[in-house]
């Protein structure tokens, strides 16, 4: 590893004048991506600020939303009492991530930020646009087994690695951020981005600025919902389709539901056209059907992950009849 | 390394250090720094980051050390403390061979800075048993025969300690996939698996 800097501070407004300071500076907290690329050369901060004392670890609801700090680890998150009673569809995605002992160490804030495991992005001798702008993608055409089929690009076809993105995607949560002029709010669905031109970029959090929480709206989908993850094994490994799905059903009828997607497009690849044709319809097996087929409008194989063509609708098929069947 | 609370003082004796003919020259043309390191020029360079100071305890010992920002917590047990039975494998956090205990949480000390560590308590597989007597799921592997070649064995008791502590050891199942993260090429998980629901089914406060 190439050596670096060290800071430590346990002031948000020190972090933020820390990292504006400094171009070539990283933030790190859980680490458990970031000491990885910086091992096999992938990146290489010339500065790391430890921002694991900032005061960012707590999960609260205020106003019937629940604000958790960037800081909060994989596990305590999917543990906390309010997160399985009102966000059941949360806990599940985080459990399929990683292992235990790395959802110990992995933050919220981390995990949003962590980048591909695209196979080209991670060999430095290989092309990648995302890890070196201009060079080209090594998985158009190459080994693309575990790639995107949705919102692909010329220049990029890797996926987001998260589960909790996927189920935060589906809940509707926002993400609050602190830069040098204040705060701001996003929608979480627009927090990562499509590789377009320039795959470089994973998410719209700018250089400068720090994830501070995300907030999550009550809602009424903690009794029909389910995570399915499909993989090469069956615990530990990214996904090769998976799927959020949550229902309110109301008098036999679904009043609300809301669909995502991972390991499948660039970012968490929410199905708003499945969700609006589910509304107000009874979830029989045939809308189910019909609306895994809404979804992959517009889905496109690269060669080796044709399979996801067909593993992809039949995921959703699957994750909503287990949804529905929930009492 | 600073410990920086305000924004007054920022200035670090790395930022002072910075502004050195030397290392300024360094800094600003990262081709001239790779092709140091491609020459082994690199040992010298690292001279030039700090060391930092950094306390922990190790299985109740308390050290004061100096390390530099890069050195893993796997690294430091092993290569400056000589604390060998922490393994590593894959070093990149997907083997589970590393897995020791921080402040009683089981982690990967391969993906772990060891200056992130000031002040934490660690566990490494030295620190299980008492004396001569076996923790009780060191015991409950050997009578399981939990291993074969034995270099996962370290990090699969420290996991599997974690995993019963943790409540995760109710059923075969549940101990399966919470004791996912620790890979063993020699394949002996059923009997893994038997060691940590003895211990569980056992009772003890382990």
């Amino acid at each position: 590893m190439i050596n670096f800097q060290f800071v430590r501070t346990s002031v948000v407004k020190t972090a933020l004048s820390l990292i504006g300071k400094d171009p070539k500076a990283a933030f790190i907290a859980g680490g458990t991506n970031l000491v990885d690329l910086m091992k096999r050369g992938v990146i290489a901060p010339e500065k790391l600020i430890d921002i694991n004392h900032l005061p960012l670890k707590q999960i609260e609801l205020k106003n019937n939303i629940l604000h958790i700090g960037a800081l909060v680890s994989n596990s305590a998150l999917a543990e906390n009492a309010l997160v399985k009673e009102k966000f059941p569809l949360l806990m599940l995605a985080l459990q399929a991530g990683a292992s235990a002992q790395l959802r110990n160490v992995a933050t919220v804030g981390g995990n949003m930020m962590q980048r591909t495991r695209c196979g080209y992005f991670y060999d430095t001798t290989m092309p990648c646009n995302k890890r070196q702008p201009g060079s080209g993608c090594g998985a158009i055409g190459g080994y693309n087994r575990m790639h995107a089929i949705f919102g692909t690009s010329e220049s990029c076809i890797a996926v987001h690695p998260s589960d909790m993105c996927v189920g935060l995607a589906a809940l509707d949560a926002q993400v609050v951020i602190a830069g040098a002029k204040g705060e701001r709010k996003i929608n979480f669905v627009d927090f990562h981005r499509l590789a377009g031109t320039t795959p470089e970029k994973d998410n719209n959090l700018q250089k400068g600025e720090l994830i501070l929480r995300v907030e999550i709206p009550a809602n009424n989908l903690n009794k029909n919902f389910h995570y399915l993850k499909v993989r090469d094994r069956t615990s530990y490994a990214f996904a090769l389709v998976s799927v959020a799905a949550a229902l309110e059903i109301k008098d036999g009828l679904i009043a609300n539901a809301r669909l995502a997607m991972g390991g499948v497009a660039h970012k968490p690849w929410r199905l708003t056209a499945s969700e609006v044709f589910l509304r107000g319809k009874p979830a029989t097996l045939a809308n189910c059907e019909e609306a895994a087929k809404l979804a992959m409008k517009d889905a496109k194989g690269f060669g080796e992950n044709d399979f996801k063509l067909k593993l992809a609708p039949n995921t959703i098929i699957e994750a909503l009849t287990i949804a529905k069947s929930k009492a | 390394m600073a410990e920086i609370d305000n924004n007054q003082s920022g200035d670090t004796r790395r930022d002072f250090l910075k502004k050195t003919s030397l290392f300024t020259a360094l800094s600003l043309t990262p081709l001239t720094v790779l092709k140091a390191a491609d020459n082994k020029v690199d040992e010298r360079f690292a001279e030039l980051f700090e060391k930092i100071p950094l306390n922990l305890k190790v299985n109740n010992k308390p050290y004061t050390l100096k390390v530099e920002p890069r050195v893993t917590l796997l690294d430091l047990l092993r290569e400056q403390l000589h604390l060998t039975g922490t393994k590593k494998g894959c070093d990149y956090g997907q083997c589970g061979a590393c897995t020791i205990h921080i402040d009683g949480v089981r982690v990967n000390s391969c993906l772990s800075l060891a200056v992130m560590n000031e002040g934490k308590s660690i566990t490494t597989i030295e620190g299980l048993a008492k004396g001569d007597e076996l923790h009780p799921m060191q015991a409950a592997f050997i009578k399981h025969d939990g291993f074969q070649c034995g270099y996962c064995t370290p990090g699969q008791i420290m996991s599997a300690v974690a995993c019963v502590r943790e409540g995760h050891a109710n059923s075969k199942d549940e101990i399966r996939e919470y004791m996912s993260g620790n890979i063993c090429r020699c394949g002996a998980y059923p009997n893994i698996v038997d060691a940590i629901q003895e211990v569980k089914e056992g009772g003890k406060a382990i």
